[in-house]
């Protein structure tokens, strides 16, 4: 009835632009910021990437390109929260909303014009997907088998000690949201590059949001990520193909169940915390609070 | 033009009609138009917009009109029709579904504004409602759609289970399944206007079930692309689509405004104009037929172009008998034709889409 060959392939290309996304906020909250602009970034980078994937004909050089500019407008997240200590919550919708008009903007020449072709990689899968994928253990074995991941780690769990140890809180936290904006940016990109090949205003149509809830799902930690994609993903690609196979299901219960997995997976952490003191939440000690050292 | 200059353009319009009132006689009518999605969407607003255009080119210096986009269908819609409200605009168009309640609202405090709300069923002695009958160009689209599968599979994308997809759905169906006894069709509802990205999923999912002709109730142009990777061919929804000509694109249905908002404009400015409800179609105008391409044999061409002519010169509708609901009931007996009641609160496919509504 159900193809598992087209299945999930269809999942895993529903899955790498939130996957990309994630993983970039992971390493935002990590170190302690909370950016809630991942949906600007990743619609400029879904601009961006095609702009230069039409202008030089690689679609490669649209992914460098959307890590540069998603990284480029996070920069102004990262002024306005690192050296103005503007609140992190407020910036970061104000960064979608001028990362929205600011893509709508300058993407009008290129509304109706296709994307270069992307030849696929091993099992006739996009390579952008296999570097989604190979991200994941990378991100993990930075966060917990490296200094620079301690550090980061240490940041964002207390500032204030983090600091007194002699680490600069401010730079750590800048290179994060940077790192967050170019992921932010490539899963952008995949969207018009690899899946729609085209330019439309609003086309990330609210991927940001999803990958904000599943950093929260995987409770911090980068497989949980990997976990979250693959599930909304698979849900997303599992249902429009049990209607399309004429297969009577209520599609709203399947389109509600990643987010019930969500708050399963919340109860269960919370519970676990709750008999064991020594299990906590991945959700790091000083996340959305500004870091001002003369204070 | 943004609210920020909206709100300054009626502070200073204020401060112009109290200095000067006499001045304030002379001013042309003043339209004003609501949008829920951004002009440069290739569909849906495009479309109105281009309505909007057409309204300034025909009356020239007489009226002044101003949009405001991307307007979310929420509290903040009430917000934006009161804001172009009080700049004096004496004709407003909101122009889609889930502005009707803040339409109506707005109206009883506004009694001497006209508003004009698309799709909606609501009206008031200041409030019309005007709509477009999109099922008949969903006939000569299902007709080519028919002709053209080769598999005997077609794919429908829709976007919520409201009457208007249905009658769609069932329109195209119906019209398929004369030219091809057996042609079947298959639904995916997308729950969304505008997902590119889900869109051009639910593409590749009715492809891998096998269809070869894709038709789409839903704006952006996705489905198309995906059409083509696959070598199967689709329609143009709401705008031309034409950059996706001849193939996979071989037709389009247009939504035309253009002539019921002159014709609207023109009652205001000749004092005619009265709350009614419009439901127009291929005569009128307000749906189109976008180029059939030479990707289409000759003789289907002509089927299609022969049916198009039938519906707009009224010799024959979309809906006729003898047709059964999809449950075996009789619907409608030989020859009859479907009331519009019956098709605006159409909540069911005909016999043979094997599909089911979501509840």
């Amino acid at each position: 009835m159900i193809d598992l060959t087209t299945l999930i392939p269809a999942l895993l290309v529903a899955a790498t632009p939130i996957l990309f996304a994630a993983l970039g906020e992971l390493i935002v909250e990590k170190s302690g910021v909370l950016n809630l602009g991942v949906e600007g970034m990743m619609i400029t980078g879904a601009l961006a990437g095609f702009a230069a994937a039409v202008a030089t004909g690689s679609p490669m050089m649209g992914f460098v390109a959307a890590a540069l500019a998603g990284a480029a407008i996070a920069m102004l997240f990262a002024l306005l929260t690192q050296y103005l200590l503007a609140n992190q919550v407020a910036s970061g919708l104000a960064l979608t909303l001028f990362g929205l008009g600011l893509a709508a903007l300058f993407g009008k020449p290129y509304e109706g014009i296709k994307a270069p072709a992307m030849t696929s990689g091993p099992l006739g899968l996009n390579w952008m997907i296999w570097v989604g994928i190979a991200m994941v253990p990378v991100i993990w074995w930075f966060l917990n088998r490296t200094r620079g991941g301690l550090i980061l780690r240490g940041v964002g769990e207390n500032h204030d000690a983090a600091h007194g140890l002699g680490h600069p809180v401010r730079r750590v936290r800048i290179a994060a949201i940077g790192f967050g904006g170019a992921m932010a940016g490539m899963g952008g990109a995949f969207i018009s590059i690899a899946i729609v090949l085209q330019w439309t205003e609003g086309m990330t149509a609210g991927a940001g949001w999803i990958a904000l809830a599943i950093v929260v799902f995987s409770n911090w930690t980068a497989p949980g990520v990997l976990a979250g994609a693959c599930l909304f993903g698979g849900v997303t690609a599992l249902q429009l193909r049990l209607q399309a196979a004429g297969v009577a299901v209520p599609v709203q219960l399947l389109s509600m169940a990643p987010y019930l997995a969500t708050i399963a997976v919340l109860v269960l952490i919370s519970a676990r915390q709750k008999f064991s003191r020594r299990a906590g939440t991945g959700a790091p000690g000083s996340l959305g609070q500004n870091f001002h050292a003369l204070r | 033009m943004n609210r920020r200059q909206l709100l300054a353009s009626v502070a200073a319009l204020t401060t112009i009609s109290l200095s000067v009132p006499a001045w304030a006689q002379n001013e042309p009518l003043k339209v004003g138009f609501i949008y829920v999605g951004p002009v440069g969407d290739g569909g849906w607003t495009y479309q109105h917009d281009q309505g909007r255009q057409a309204i300034e080119a025909e009356f020239g210096d007489r009226v002044e009109t101003t949009f405001i986009e991307s307007v979310p269908e929420g509290a903040d819609a009430e917000r934006a029709i009161t804001q172009l409200a009080l700049a004096g605009n004496k004709l407003i168009f909101t122009t889609s579904f889930g502005f009707m309640d803040a339409t109506i609202n707005v109206a009883q405090k506004f009694p001497d504004v006209k508003f004009e709300h698309a799709t909606g069923y609501k009206r008031a002695d200041n409030v019309a409602t005007y709509d477009a009958r999109f099922y008949e160009g969903r006939a000569v689209m299902g007709t080519i759609a028919g002709h053209m599968t080769e598999s005997n599979k077609i794919g429908y994308i829709g976007s919520f289970p409201i009457p208007e997809v249905i009658q769609g759905i069932n329109s195209s169906y119906i019209h398929a399944k004369k030219v091809n006894p057996d042609v079947e069709i298959r639904v995916v509802w997308a729950y969304s206007w505008f997902d590119p990205a889900k869109e051009a999923d639910a593409a590749a999912a009715l492809i891998a079930e096998g269809v070869d002709v894709i038709l789409q109730h839903t704006d952006s142009t996705a489905p198309l692309a995906k059409a083509q990777e696959a070598g199967a061919i689709g329609f143009g929804q709401a705008s031309d689509m034409s950059n996706f000509a001849p193939n996979p694109r071989v037709s389009s249905i247009i939504d035309n405004w253009a002539p019921y908002y002159l014709d609207r404009v023109g009652a205001v400015l000749d004092g005619t104009w009265e709350s009614k409800a419009t439901w127009a179609g291929i005569g009128d105008g307000e749906v189109e037929i976008g180029e059939i391409t030479d990707a289409v044999p000759a003789e289907v061409k002509e089927a299609a172009l022969a049916l198009k002519d039938q519906i707009g010169s009224g010799e024959y509708h979309p809906f006729t008998g003898p047709l059964n609901k999809a449950d075996g009931s009789e619907w409608l007996a030989e020859g009859q034709v479907a009331t519009d009641e019956e098709l605006s609160g159409m909540n069911f496919f005909v016999e043979g889409i094997t599909a089911q509504i979501p509840e």
